[in-house]
């Protein structure tokens, strides 16, 4: 894909989550971040595309230590975010 | 044999991208209530499930031993830490998160263009550029995250510490950073120019964090967060995935938009906070000549709470320093009992991360309804009985010169404090002063079980 196209999608995806995350209240905003966190562990993609290319043993060895964090970011993230969420309840009684 | 190369075809692997970015969207989008916001963390969970998958499948990516290896680590590290945090120390965590992504960038960034090297050269520049600014941005925000979480967890000291000159330290480092950056991109192939900028990434992130004291963390949290974002999305243009791009956008929004909140709350610029020394300072001594405040006791303070139509509470992070919350919940539910419309008051800046006070309500079986934000019940206020001020001191300060939750337009006010110190940022109080102001001192869980027996031998 050519370097504008993908500079698109860039600002697009910008203004999308300007948009979706102006309407997140207060209250979830340490979720919200948490969440985040989570999702942001995608890098977690760019370890595993380029491991197995990779030649020797400090690239191989970097590329864990980076897949081992992408990893640390969304297991961690999704399920801090989850334990969290769990605990916002509504008065009992009302719907 | 023919389902293999299908799933293989790069443009069924796009489109699972497509997917699994749309599924971040959605889930951040049904964040925006307390009732959908676990169903979207699931789908958001889903949509990452999809694009790992999706990223295995690609026919270049081998060394599964090395992926597992990795992913194994990672798990070990991350669920005991997520099973076991505690809620009070959520910013740490969140802290550490932005650090290890921002690594993980860094990282990603520094092999690529190690192995473009080793390949005959540096990658073409609409690789390298985005690569340059990821390794940047992800070594500052790595170093950064790890200051934060230090001072956070009190390893380092949470005061301002900063050197002579530190802004000129700070565009020095800067400089070298683009500078290197600069001279990889015009094409000078060295893998220890990457180093260089990788290192003066690190000592600036490290020392851009330092100066910054205790009370700002919350806007130091969030500009890391989008710092982390941005280079997730430059390293998703350096590899050309879409879905890196998307999410690491979507992120770089979420923490752009909470440092903008935490700054107005504050009511300080960006740039006034990065430029540092303050909160943390050492209390001012209090100009309390010729003022009187007026002490009360837990049984008075039983009558008014007991007898008030509506009360607000004003919880501040003391309020968690004392593991007050369930006492807090405790004396909220013996009003209710007795009719009294209680609910709780939520500064922006109340805890030490955004949002970090409703959650640790909501720990203390707070329903949310409860919690209301500062704009909500201002305009309540002036119809509140009684506004019962917990651990807080900036929050509710008239000259704290940002803006406050205005318990002084309630019938009165009660002050739970400890002593008469200042708050963090080290201005005297004028709300202690005033007439319908009274105050409670001592630790604040002991003083609330003292007012909860109070209420209940009504």
């Amino acid at each position: 894909m050519d370097l504008l196209t993908e500079l698109t999608i860039l600002v697009l995806a910008a203004f999308v989550g300007f948009e979706v995350i102006s309407k997140v209240p207060n209250t979830l905003h340490t979720p919200l971040m948490s969440a985040t966190n989570a999702i942001h562990g995608i890098v977690l993609l760019g370890g595993l595309y380029l491991i197995g290319p990779a030649d020797g043993f400090l690239n191989e060895l970097l590329l864990v230590i980076a897949i081992a964090f992408g990893t640390i970011n969304v297991v961690g993230g999704f399920l801090v975010t989850d334990r969290m969420l769990e605990m916002f309840r509504q008065k009992p009684g009302r719907d | 044999m023919y389902i293999g190369t299908f799933l293989q075809d790069p443009d069924f692997i796009r489109s699972l991208y497509i997917v699994a970015f749309s599924l971040f969207i959605i889930d951040l989008r049904l964040m925006n209530h307390p009732r959908t916001a676990r169903r979207g963390n699931v789908l958001g969970a889903i949509g990452m499930a999809i694009a790992v998958t999706a990223t295995l499948l690609i026919k270049e990516v081998g060394d599964y031993g090395l992926i597992v290896l990795g992913v194994g680590i990672g798990t070990a590290v991350g669920v005991p830490a997520a099973r076991s945090v505690k809620m009070t120390a959520m910013p740490q965590m969140v802290a550490l998160f932005n650090g290890v992504g921002g690594g993980a960038v860094a990282l990603i960034s520094f092999v690529e263009y190690r192995e473009s090297l080793a390949a005959g050269g540096n990658p073409a520049l609409d690789a390298l550029i985005p690569a340059l600014f990821a390794a940047i941005i992800g070594s500052v925000s790595f170093w950064g995250s790890n200051i934060a979480f230090g001072k956070l967890q009190e390893i380092i000291p949470g005061r301002p510490i900063q050197l002579p000159g530190q802004q000129f330290i700070n565009l020095g480092l800067l400089a070298i950073c683009v500078g290197c950056a600069i001279a990889i991109a015009s094409g000078t192939e060295s893998e220890g120019l990457f180093i260089v900028i990788l290192v003066a990434a690190a000592v600036l992130g490290n020392m851009f964090v330092l100066p910054i004291g205790g009370a700002d963390m919350p806007v130091v949290i969030s500009l890391l967060n989008a710092f982390t974002g941005l280079s997730a999305a430059a390293a998703g243009l350096a590899l050309d995935n879409v879905a890196l791009i998307v999410a690491g956008m979507l992120v770089g929004a979420s923490g752009s938009i909470l440092t903008m909140l935490m700054a107005e709350a504050m009511n300080r610029s960006i740039a006034n906070i990065f430029r540092g020394g303050f909160g943390g300072t050492t209390a001012i001594a209090a100009d309390a000549e010729g003022k009187s405040v007026r002490s009360t006791d837990p049984a008075d303070v039983a009558i008014q709470l007991a007898y008030a139509t509506r009360v607000a509470v004003v919880p501040g992070y003391g309020l968690a320093v004392a593991q007050a919350q369930h006492t807090v919940r405790d004396l909220a539910n013996a009003l209710e009992k007795r009719g009294v419309d209680v609910a709780y008051a939520i500064h922006p800046v109340a805890g030490r991360m955004p949002g970090h006070m409703n959650v640790l309500l909501a720990e203390a079986d707070v329903p949310y309804e409860q919690l209301k934000e500062m704009d909500e019940i201002n305009p309540e206020l002036p119809q509140t009985d009684v506004a019962l001020v917990i651990g807080a001191n900036d929050t509710v300060n008239p000259d704290a010169g940002m803006p406050i939750i205005d318990v002084g337009s309630t019938g009165s006010v009660i002050v739970l404090k400890r002593s008469m110190n200042t708050g963090f940022a080290g201005i005297d109080n004028p709300l202690f002063y005033n007439e319908n102001t009274s105050l409670l001192f001592g630790d604040a869980k002991e003083s609330v079980q003292k007012v909860l027996k109070e209420v209940e031998e009504l």
